[in-house]
């Protein structure tokens, strides 16, 4: 059979490079908009990402489930966003610094707890085949799609449709947009915060057990290699939107494949170009999108690099 | 947005932050007075990788097994001023008087910026071109021509090999890693000539998710047997198995990871070489200032052939071994032209195992398809 695809083989490859790379960005970033919708920022979600990886990998790996393991780092990536949440809410305390250390103590923690883990073999999260319709195997690579990842098209629609519709979303926005307005309705903005926060960790916990237990699948230390933090900055580029959430997500994945896509197909020239793509990408989009006459739509009142 | 410089920043600060509490626990292992010799051993990553650290790091286990030898190790040691700290505290804390920095990027300036403070001790470097006239007496460099291996490995893969495409991972065109590539090829090319090598470099000696996309990126275009030349190739090795690739290891023996899919491997074999340096120094004796050494001189090894491998292939790979051995073999000879139609070698000429001009080699040679820049 022949299988040289040719120039098409890029478009597949972004595709399914979309599919398979996308998935922790998106729950990273959907878990920081929850934690800045209610006004509170949490630059620590790199390394609630990589604390989730080492979890999830090792107790997939001690109890042989994938699913406890995704658990486990849902667990792990609470803990250390309530963690977060916490240590904010005294008073005087920036939140950012915090992220940071919060970043560096899960990174460390993860390293730390992961080196038992970095040898073993543990099992891998399962996928669904939608390329099944098809006789390449490149199409069918590309439509390997993993559960979390259709878990996460479901939690973003259900984020949105939190934020927009029910009495929880509405809480979480009024303590983002206003702290007075929320104590004059006898709101606990830092009880709501901190609630936020943690739930936010879990996404990001989950995200990791996406990395160490799909895609690449395995635990080691450089595992990340800065996703976490794209995924935050991916909130600003999504406007606090779950849904635009998915599509940056998206987006950032499928450039990401560009590069190692068009070295295959012939275009070897400048990789290290084509691996800026997603950077460059973020700058135009921004650049594109920006206002000099009106305030950052959308932008949770609260913040502090918005306020 | 500024998050990949942040990102940068970050990941450098927390970079040291582990190192120095890694400095910290290795402070209170103080070398007794009578133990004659402290050797220190710096790894650029974790030495569990699978890969590149953990071949080190099994030969200073078995420097350690050794009589009167106390061995300090420290992993995650970024080729910044974070090395010249570890070095000197391993120096000055723990009483080293031979040290193993093991990266390539430890040499120069950070090697070349201690190495003249510290005359008595002893700084033997994996990889770095050392030479008389440029360099301390008391810096030495250590390598492995374990090209030959990757030769060996592409023999296996041209006889595995269906689609007549084979795939190639690589971190950076640096001359190492070009002859590794180029040496996959021709190994594969002793086969088959009409074989083909693709090569996709990521850019970093240890990215995931990267190593990963350049895999299926590989898988999609038709490769069928993927090696690769990055700091732990347990995700390379795993994904292409997972997209029914065959797999030659590299660095240390991956079959674990897919023992169907593994033909062989291209492994450094670094106890016998450190012990053999340790205890030359514990004699007296000085270690010679430019080592290297192939198959034959134990550096480097070839794991044992997984069941995939077909009799025709144990054979061809098997008598190419024993000529490689013999000495004087090359896998670079003429004619042959590099991948953009330059020619390396007119008909006749051939660059040897052992040749210096092979680290410095800058091309890709015909049939691999990429580029270097």
């Amino acid at each position: 059979m022949d299988t040289d695809l040719g120039l098409w083989a890029i478009p597949i490859a972004i595709i399914g490079g979309a599919i398979r790379v996308s998935t922790p960005f998106l729950f990273v970033s959907l878990g920081e908009v929850l934690t800045e919708r209610s006004g509170r920022i949490n630059l620590g979600l790199e390394g609630t990402l990589v604390f989730g990886a080492m979890s999830g990998y090792a107790v997939a790996y001690l109890t042989g489930s994938p699913w406890a393991g995704v658990l486990a780092a849902a667990l792990a990536g609470s803990v250390l966003g309530l963690v977060h949440g916490l240590i904010c809410s005294l008073p005087r305390v920036n939140d950012i610094a915090i992220g940071i250390a919060m970043m560096l103590l899960g990174m460390g923690l993860a390293f730390f707890f992961g080196k038992p883990y970095i040898q073993p073999v543990a099992p891998d999260l399962p996928s669904i085949n939608f390329g099944w319709w098809s006789d390449l195997p490149q199409v069918q690579a590309a439509l390997r799609v993993n559960v979390l990842f259709l878990i996460g098209i479901a939690a973003a629609i259900f984020m949105w449709w939190m934020f927009r519709a029910t009495r929880i979303g509405l809480l979480i926005r009024v303590v983002g947009d206003s702290t007075d307005a929320a104590r004059a309705m006898g709101l606990r903005p830092a009880l709501i915060r901190t609630l936020a926060t943690a739930a936010g960790g879990a996404f990001a916990g989950i995200g990791g057990a996406y990395l160490s237990l799909f895609y690449p699948g395995s635990w080691n230390e450089g595992i990340s290699s800065g996703q976490g933090l794209m995924a935050v900055a991916l909130v600003i580029f999504a406007r606090w939107n779950p849904i635009a959430c998915f599509w940056a997500a998206l987006l950032f994945g499928g450039a990401g494949a560009l590069g190692p896509a068009l070295q295959s197909a012939g275009f070897s020239e400048g990789y290290y170009l084509f691996y800026a793509a997603p950077y460059v990408l973020t700058l135009g989009v921004l650049i594109a999108t920006s206002s000099p006459t009106r305030a950052m739509h959308g932008a949770p009142g609260e913040l502090s690099i918005t306020k | 947005m500024s998050s990949p410089l942040f990102s940068r920043r970050v990941l450098l600060k927390a970079g040291a932050a582990l190192a120095g509490t890694s400095a910290l626990s290795a402070m209170p292992q103080i070398a007794s007075a009578s133990s004659p010799l402290t050797v220190g051993f710096i790894y650029v990553g974790p030495k569990d990788d699978f890969g590149y650290n953990q071949a080190h790091a099994e030969g200073a286990a078995a420097v350690k097994a050794l009589e009167g030898v106390t061995v300090v190790e420290e992993e995650n040691v970024a080729e910044t001023v974070d090395v010249q700290k570890s070095m000197e505290s391993m120096i000055n804390f723990d009483g080293a008087s031979l040290l193993f920095p093991t990266s390539f990027g430890y040499f120069d300036p950070h090697i070349l910026e201690v190495a003249p403070k510290y005359a008595d001790v002893r700084f033997q470097h994996a990889a770095g071109l050392w030479s008389a006239d440029k360099h301390p007496m008391n810096v030495g460099s250590y390598f492995g021509y374990i090209g030959m291996g990757q030769y060996l490995n592409g023999i296996t893969a041209g006889h595995a090999s269906k689609t007549k495409k084979i795939g190639f991972v690589a971190a950076k065109p640096i001359p190492q890693v070009l002859l590794n590539i180029n040496s996959f090829l021709l190994g594969a090319r002793q086969v088959d000539p009409e074989i083909t090598c693709q090569v996709i470099f990521t850019g970093e000696w240890s990215l995931a998710v990267k190593e990963a996309e350049a895999t299926n990126a590989l898988a999609d275009a038709g490769c069928d047997v993927i090696t690769c030349h990055v700091d732990g190739p347990k995700v390379v090795m795993e994904t292409a198995a997972g997209r029914d690739c065959f797999i030659c290891g590299y660095h240390a023996n991956q079959s674990p990871l897919a023992p169907e899919k593994y033909l062989t491997g291209a492994e450094w074999n670094w106890a016998g070489v450190y012990t053999g340096m340790v205890e030359t120094v514990m004699a007296g004796g000085t270690i010679d200032n430019f080592v290297r050494g192939g198959l034959a001189d134990g550096f480097i090894k070839m794991s044992p052939l997984g069941p995939a491998v077909s009799d025709a292939a144990r054979n061809q790979f098997e008598a190419t071994k024993a000529e490689i051995i013999k000495g004087g073999f090359a896998a670079i000879k003429g004619p042959l032209n590099d991948n953009t139609g330059s020619v390396i070698a007119a008909a006749g000429e051939a660059f040897v195992e052992t040749d210096i001009k092979l680290e410095s080699m800058d091309y890709l040679v015909e049939g691999v398809i990429g580029s270097t820049s």
